[in-house]
């Protein structure tokens, strides 16, 4: 019995408690927080480094991606060698009306075109225009902050 | 009233005032105490602010608009419901908060029937009018979740009911203890048994009886929130089990009187613990004209020092089992109440 009053005046003061300090809401529209550096708000495209291998769209768990493209001859490198087949990227859509922000097209990038941005304010009035094109995920790309310096001792990987 | 005014007015004119002052007080107090509690303390007590924008200043207008969002609701009705039992089920919920507020004097002559004047063998009957018609509203609840048709309505009513009757005996009991001492059961009459009191010679303060009271007051306390089914005791209207409990198949106005009874109540009751415990609207020393003005906000100041009692207990405590509810109210409330009838006789007896 001891026991159980001392609980209940232990949860009264809890509450007063909490009542006296303040509150931990942050007033969004008109108050903001800066997201942590590695936040996931929304996926950059770096076109150049695209190869349209299709392993981002093949491993999208919601299969938000889509990706067109198509292969071009090139001039060869060296003098009398093959020219060269290059594929060439026609589009690349992400739809985040469907995107769960798994970040696993990031992950199983070979060639370093997804990256991760902190931006999070893209919402629309209408769901269709969610789907962003290549230019708009190109355009996060100036949004991508620099990696964080590695930690010692680690191997030097990732570049935006 | 008539006096304040300071003009002849027929009992017709007057009765139409106090009416309309009625009708509009409960409502007024249910948003006052919606809004400093529920919507505020509640947050502050969560880590969390509540609502900031409606109305400019801290969210003030956001019960109101939830108000008229009622107002615009269709009014849905079961098909199978009792259609008479189930409209006017509201209406008496509501009817037993306002009937409480015809008895609770805001000020020495600012009450709307003191009912003082009765029979000079019972010398008022306040306290039993207000304990009486408060617990008129179990007959609502019982109407409202047998009309709707639908059983969890149903269990939440029949809960409503057992815990309502259980809880209602150790609120009298409570109120016993005060009587006995007051020797009044006019609320008037322990208001100023209270503000000229003495204690042991020093009228200081006057005799505020929850110095001797404190066990019935604590008791009242506990009995309110049962009444209100209220958190802890809020088995009847558990939303993780029963919805709504008997409010689950009333949308609209008719939900909105529920509110509006749920929390009118909660004032009528803090307002009558103010009144009997607390001393209502006296000050000591504060008679007269002074006291017609300073009464009302005396009292509220008190009733909201009460209803944060109140509240805190709600926005802190999780819901009793059914069984452990009912043990609380046989095996604990009642035999402390008759206790504190008994010692609080003896000591009346003895000084």
């Amino acid at each position: 019995m001891k026991r159980e009053i001392k609980g209940m005046l232990t949860g009264l003061g809890v509450t007063f408690k909490t009542m006296t300090q303040r509150a931990v809401t942050v007033q969004y529209p008109h108050e903001r927080e800066d997201p942590a550096p590695r936040a996931r708000g929304v996926i950059a495209l770096k076109e150049e480094n695209c190869t349209v291998c299709m392993l981002c769209a093949r491993q999208c768990p919601d299969w938000c991606i889509y990706i067109e493209g198509h292969k071009e001859q090139r001039p060869p490198r060296r003098e009398g060698a093959k020219p060269r087949n290059v594929s060439v990227l026609d589009r690349f859509d992400i739809d985040y009306a469907l995107c769960m922000y798994c970040g696993i097209c990031v992950e199983v990038c070979p060639f370093d075109a997804l990256f991760w941005s902190p931006e999070y304010e893209y919402s629309e009035p209408r769901i269709a225009e969610l789907l962003h094109d290549k230019d708009k995920l190109g355009e996060w790309m100036d949004t991508v902050p620099e990696p964080e310096p590695l930690e010692q001792g680690a191997e030097v990987k990732g570049k935006k | 009233m008539s006096h304040l005014l300071a003009v002849d007015v027929g009992w017709g004119t007057t009765l139409a005032v106090k009416t309309v002052i009625v009708l509009g007080i409960v409502p007024l107090t249910a948003l006052l105490l919606g809004y400093i509690f529920l919507l505020k303390m509640m947050s502050h007590m969560q880590s969390r602010l509540g609502p900031m924008d409606p109305g400019g200043f801290h969210g003030w207008y956001q019960l109101i608009g939830d108000g008229i969002k009622f107002l615009q609701k269709e009014d849905i009705m079961p098909e199978e419901a009792d259609r008479r039992v189930f409209a006017l089920a509201p209406a008496v919920v509501v009817m037993s908060t306002f009937l409480v507020f015809v008895v609770i004097p805001a000020g020495p002559r600012m009450v709307v029937a003191s009912l003082d004047s009765g029979p000079k063998v019972f010398d008022g009957v306040g306290v039993f009018y207000a304990l009486a018609v408060s617990s008129l509203s179990v007959i609502g609840v019982l109407m409202a979740g047998w009309a709707s048709s639908n059983k969890f309505a149903l269990i939440g009513a029949l809960r409503a009911a057992a815990q309502l009757i259980a809880y209602e005996l150790p609120l009298v009991l409570a109120v016993v203890g005060v009587v006995v001492q007051a020797g009044t059961m006019s609320l008037q009459g322990i208001v100023s048994f209270q503000q000229n009191g003495e204690i042991f010679g020093w009228g200081g303060v006057g005799f505020p009886l929850i110095l001797t009271q404190f066990v019935g007051f604590g008791l009242f306390m506990v009995a309110t929130q049962a009444e209100l089914t209220q958190p802890p005791f809020d088995m009847p209207v558990a939303e993780s089990e029963l919805v709504a409990g008997y409010m689950v198949e009333y949308t609209g106005f008719r939900f909105l009187f529920f509110f509006i009874g749920e929390f009118g109540t909660a004032f009528a009751f803090s307002a009558l613990a103010a009144t009997l415990f607390l001393g209502g609207w006296s000050i000591p020393w504060v008679h007269g004209t002074a006291a017609d003005v300073l009464g009302p906000v005396v009292l509220v100041t008190k009733v909201l020092l009460v209803a944060f009692l109140m509240f805190w207990a709600r926005f802190t405590y999780p819901r009793f089992r059914e069984d452990q509810l009912q043990a609380i109210a046989w095996k604990w409330l009642i035999p402390i109440a008759l206790l504190n009838i008994l010692a609080t006789g003896v000591l009346k007896v003895a000084f």
